[in-house]
């Protein structure tokens, strides 16, 4: 039988959201609004020292005199902030040592979502970080991982733990007043991961954190900081889902990546919040800010697939400081429906012979808005700088948009930039192409729709590559093989 | 009194010198109060984030030249394309100097804004054509407001005019500093066929700022090609606003050579009312001492199977700041559209500075747009060939920028202007190569 691409659009348009379930746990969770006593109180349910309660306070403050950014090229209904509630914990606050004694309810919750925690510990090796509802309710291979030094716990374990790490990192990368979300987030994060590599360790294992927001009615801010010592290695996978709620829920994380000299950290993500239904009702904000520091011959290299999200701002930027630094940056993002993506990244380029590539595939289809929104800037002192960028977009119907918005400014005159985007549909001729060769228009669509995605595709550590294929077949079903 | 204070009192001046009750006057009423709205741009906008008109808004312009100049044609000769015959609408100081030009009535209309927004014959065109694209931003609104002087060309169906025409505003600085706000108009008949030379020229080091509005208008298969020549001394700013709307099956070439001045800003906006039709916009940037030229250029996909170029090449020396700013809106019914940029920059040195910005706004699925956007700088292997065939550096500098800014000069097609912007670039860049290209 004959697919068409209207075949496929009307498909899209209808699939619904498979990870649309909620967990039945009993949470405690504050009263909804914003004030400093808020402030304060998720200060001292997680016991934190008074140098954390007061940075919050400072963060808070700061946030109640900025405004809302507007520049990017979405539009939503602003979310009231005096309408959520910041904390949600699941009650039965699990402290296990092992899987076992995990709440069963819990344990199939992740199973749903494929990343039962069993089937990874024992086939991937994935050391994971589930934090729910913005509480870190397990960690595995926490032993495996301290033989060689490394720490990867919940950042509310790592404040109490380990200050000296996190006071000295917190807010170095992304200070607290950086921007709307950024103030929002440091004043009221709730959990979050940490992970500290120490000097000259190779990671044995991916590291992964899973988010999910599970209640109704709350926002997720986690914070994540991953500190790479001299000559580390890390590769970090971040996972994102949401239930189905028809009112929008917001999540507005903190990601702060410091490799010092000779580091390198791989930081992937994929994104599969809740998109809103296909009248575009619900869904999640996504508004992140995430941001890594390079010291000399560091690496850092952010890979994203985002397929969820009823409205996606961010830009994982890579601040290049130390000479013959490394930022990389891969996205895929899939929009449908009416969902809207602004998305991209910043590569600043501080140091000497400093490189970046940027490589971002964006697929949009139904009435879905995608833009590309990037910076490479290059400071007269960069000598030598070199950049490439690549912005690919497919279009799937009239109906959605895509949209390129770099921004080069170059103050070096050795500096080496080069630009390209493109925009292109699934074309008549390479079905026929495919037609011809006795591959059916079904399989002809998966082919070029991977094929276009495959250069980020292929960034993905394996563990993660066939979950980020998952994904977003749930987004494209039937084009993507 | 700032600058802005000071035109909107003096408009009431203006107002004495007009006739207030034309119907153009209404536009003029109405443009005024936007500006008083929206006033100067600020870096705040975001298409102005990378130029700054504050330091050019301290001036003290004057906004009525008082003494009426006259030029001797020996004086400024070098500044007209001369090798060629062509027609000639030339201003000096914003007033028209028919000793200078030569303008015409038999077949087309080569002549000047104040006529056509005078006379009555005129009065359709005007109703027609005239504030009919320019966008109401602060600084268009205000060349509204204040529009009187200008070229007014009307080619009607058919036509092929036979020669350029050069259209040349020279300031003599007998004021101190002077605002100049010509207002151009330019409508291309069914199947016409027009060539277009702009040049705005100071003779002297007194401050001048040019704020000039082009309306250019090409029906059915119409072809216009316009060529801006942007060489002026270190004292005069130029912000030049030009918008194109082009029918079906119409042809617009706009290519713009910068080479001097203090702050120029060119924003050009093509707009597509028909099918297959085709606009192309090159532009050479070469510069250096502090000066800042910015490209802001639009093209707007409206209806299918219509084609946009644009190829725009710079270097930067010496404190120097480029802009390039490319927009390409592509709206849903537009299909089959096929929409190429390209931007090309050499830096200099490590003073110079280059942002670009170029877009891409995509609402339809079936088109093909790309864009390209490279920052480098010369080869060295290319620099190193051609010194060790006895070529010394600063020609082998030269003739690798030559080179680099060719495919924009390549698409010129009067000799003669491709001749002039040849010497130009030499003497830019201090160097005789004792060849064209």
């Amino acid at each position: 039988m004959a697919y068409t691409e209207e075949e496929l659009k009307k498909e899209l348009e209808t699939k619904e959201y498979e990870y649309g379930f909620y967990t039945d746990i009993e949470s405690e969770t504050f009263p909804v609004g914003l004030n400093e006593e808020i402030v304060k109180a998720i200060s001292l349910k997680k016991g934190e020292p008074s140098w954390m309660t007061e940075w919050r306070l400072e963060a808070y403050r700061a946030w109640t005199e900025m405004e809302e950014p507007e520049w990017a090229n979405v539009t939503y209904k602003k979310p009231d902030f005096q309408a959520i509630s910041y904390y949600s914990a699941p009650k039965k606050k699990p402290q296990y040592d092992s899987l076992d004694e995990v709440d069963p309810e819990l344990l199939d919750t992740f199973k749903k979502l494929g990343i039962s925690l069993e089937e990874q510990k024992k086939l991937a090796g994935v050391a994971v970080d589930v934090v729910m509802d913005s509480v870190s309710v397990a960690t595995t291979f926490k032993k495996t991982l301290a033989e060689k030094g490394i720490i990867f716990c919940s950042i509310s374990e790592a404040i109490k733990e380990h200050p000296e790490l996190v006071k000295k990192y917190i807010g170095s990368v992304v200070p607290k007043k950086d921007n709307f979300y950024a103030a929002l987030n440091s004043a009221v994060f709730s959990d979050g991961s940490f992970c500290y590599i120490p000097k000259g360790v190779r990671c044995p294992m991916e590291l992964s954190t899973y988010f999910r927001i599970n209640q109704a009615g709350t926002g997720q801010f986690e914070r994540t900081l991953v500190i790479a010592d001299e000559g580390s290695y890390v590769s970090y996978l971040e996972g994102c889902t949401a239930p189905m709620r028809d009112e929008n829920q917001l999540h507005a994380a903190v990601v702060e990546l410091v490799a010092l000299d000779d580091a390198e950290i791989k930081y992937s993500t994929v994104q599969n919040w809740f998109p809103g239904d296909k009248e575009g009702k619900g869904g999640v904000f996504n508004f992140v800010t995430k941001r890594g520091l390079c010291e000399t011959n560091a690496k850092i290299s952010w890979t994203q697939v985002e397929t969820g999200s009823a409205v996606t701002w961010k830009y994982p930027s890579c601040i290049l400081k130390g000479d013959n630094s490394v930022g990389e940056f891969y996205s895929i993002a899939v929009t449908n429906n009416y969902q809207q993506a602004d998305t991209g990244t910043k590569m600043i380029h501080l140091g000497k012979n400093t490189k970046s590539t940027i490589i971002s595939k964006g697929i949009s289809a139904g009435r879905s808005q995608n833009s590309y929104r990037g910076l490479v800037q290059i400071n007269s002192r960069a000598a030598n700088a070199r950049n490439f960028s690549q912005c690919d977009s497919l279009l799937m119907g009239n109906q959605c948009g895509a949209h390129t918005f770099p921004y080069i400014e170059a103050k070096n005159k050795t500096a080496q930039i080069e630009h390209e985007a493109t925009t292109s549909k699934i074309g008549e001729d390479q079905i026929f192409y495919c037609n011809q060769r006795g591959i059916d228009t079904e399989k002809a669509i998966a082919l070029i729709v991977n094929g276009f995605s495959k250069e980020v595709l292929n960034k993905l550590p394996m563990e993660f590559a066939v979950e980020a294929q998952k994904l977003l077949e749930i987004s494209l079903e039937g084009s993507v093989g | 009194m700032e600058l802005k204070d000071k035109l909107v009192s003096s408009f009431m001046a203006f107002e004495d010198t007009v006739d207030v009750n034309l119907p153009v006057h209404e536009v003029r009423s109405k443009a005024i109060k936007d500006f008083e709205n929206l006033g100067f741009p600020s870096k705040k906008l975001e298409s102005w984030k990378y130029t700054s008109l504050s330091k050019l808004l301290k001036s003290d312009y004057s906004v009525f030249p008082k003494n009426e100049s006259s030029l001797e044609f020996k004086e400024v000769k070098k500044y007209f394309i001369h090798e060629i015959d062509s027609y000639k609408i030339v201003f000096i100081d914003g007033i028209y100097s028919s000793h200078l030009s030569e303008t015409s009535h038999e077949g087309l209309d080569v002549c000047l804004m104040s006529a056509a927004l005078s006379k009555p014959k005129y009065k359709i065109i005007i109703d027609n054509y005239f504030n009919k694209i320019a966008k109401t931003d602060g600084l268009t609104a205000l060349n509204t407001a204040f529009s009187r002087e200008g070229a007014f060309i009307n080619i009607p169906r058919g036509k092929v005019v036979e020669k350029p025409i050069q259209i040349l505003h020279f300031s003599t600085g007998n004021e101190s500093s002077l605002l100049l706000q010509p207002r151009n108009l330019i409508v291309v008949g069914e199947n016409a066929h027009v060539q277009i030379i702009e040049r705005h020229q100071s003779l002297t080091d007194n401050p001048v700022l040019t704020n000039s509005v082009t309306e250019i208008f090409a029906n059915k298969r119409a072809i216009v090609d316009y060529y801006k020549i942007q060489n002026d001394r270190q004292s005069a700013s130029l912000i030049d606003n030009t918008f194109i709307s082009q029918q079906q099956n119409s042809h617009a070439l706009v290519h713009t050579f910068s080479l001097g001045g203090n702050v120029t800003r060119n924003n050009l906006q093509f707009f597509h009312k028909g099918e297959y039709l085709d606009s192309t916009l090159k532009g050479v940037t070469i510069i250096g001492d502090k000066q800042h030229v910015d490209h802001s250029t639009l093209v707007h996909h409206a209806t299918p199977n219509c084609e946009s170029h644009q190829d725009y090449k710079g270097i930067y020396a010496d404190r120097s700041t480029g802009v390039f700013n490319g927009q390409i809106i592509v709206e849903k019914e537009a299909q089959k559209t096929n929409g190429f940029q390209q931007n090309n920059n050499i830096l200099i040195d490590d003073t110079a500075t280059i942002n670009a910005k170029p877009q891409l706004e995509i609402f339809a699925d079936d088109v093909k747009c790309s864009h390209g956007c490279t920052i480098g700088q010369l080869d060295d292997e290319a620099m190193f060939y051609l010194k060790s065939r006895g070529i010394p550096e600063k020609e082998a500098r030269a003739l690798l920028m030559y080179a680099f800014a060719n495919n924009v000069l390549e698409s010129v097609k009067i000799p003669e202007v491709k001749q002039r912007i040849n010497k130009l670039i030499a003497m830019k860049l201090g160097v005789n190569l004792g060849f064209d290209l």
